[in-house]
């Protein structure tokens, strides 16, 4: 529909006419300003926590791990260079002495939601299964941050 | 000829160069949800109103649901 827009547009004398075909689904879904009613309130981009510690595929496990304690937390996500999650290292793999690589400890491919997700449908989704969080990725891929079930109840 | 842009585009014309987000879906899907600061003008209606409600000095940024 945009594209007909777009050139009924210029025939009625606009010359500087743009089609974002992507459309408001897309924008959503990257986490970028929203209005209306259906909109909710608080979202899982709004959840997240964006300071998860992060690691690459090819650190020493040993310095990840140490990195990950000092600061806090349980888990450790695994990105590549476009901050693409590649996997997770989950509590048992973070706690762990056992000496192997990042690549060999993470968990590959772990599920992740977009940021436009409200935060009471993602609680939805997180109870039958009894996750204790979820990653939060645009579209493409990129980590946005890591919401945790006990922070949205 | 109108330009096919992604939302990183959209972000530097709004912010830098005052464009104009127009939804072209009906009110209904509008008020629902749209981007923030767009305004709705639905397709049937562009005729008679874009020439009244947009500034032709400034761009101006069409969009719908999704590629369909």
């Amino acid at each position: 529909m945009s594209p007909r827009a777009a050139w009924r547009l210029e025939t009625l004398g606009f010359s500087r006419v743009y089609d974002y075909t992507a459309g408001k689904k897309s924008w959503g879904s990257f986490g970028l300003p929203r209005e209306g009613t259906s909109v909710p309130e608080r979202t899982a981009g709004d959840a997240a926590q964006g300071n998860v510690p992060t690691c690459a595929l090819d650190e020493p496990l040993a310095d990840v791990r140490e990195r990950v304690r000092a600061a806090g937390w349980d888990t450790c996500i695994v990105l590549n260079e476009q901050r693409v999650v590649l996997g997770r290292l989950g509590r048992k793999a973070a706690a762990s002495d056992r000496d192997e690589s990042v690549e060999e400890a993470m968990t590959p491919g772990p599920s992740t939601v977009r940021p436009s997700i409200g935060t009471d449908a993602l609680l939805e989704r997180m109870r039958p299964r009894n996750l204790t969080s979820y990653l939060v990725t645009t579209p493409d891929g990129r980590l946005v941050g890591l919401v945790r079930r006990d922070e949205l109840e | 000829m109108p330009q096919s842009i992604d939302h990183t585009e959209v972000r530097r014309l709004i912010a830098e160069e005052g464009a104009q987000p127009v939804e072209v879906l009906p009110a209904k899907e509008f008020s629902e949800e749209h981007i923030a600061g767009a305004i709705n003008i639905p397709l049937k209606e562009l005729g008679e109103r874009a020439p009244l409600e947009l500034e032709r000095e400034r761009p101006v940024i069409v969009y719908c649901n999704d590629y369909q």
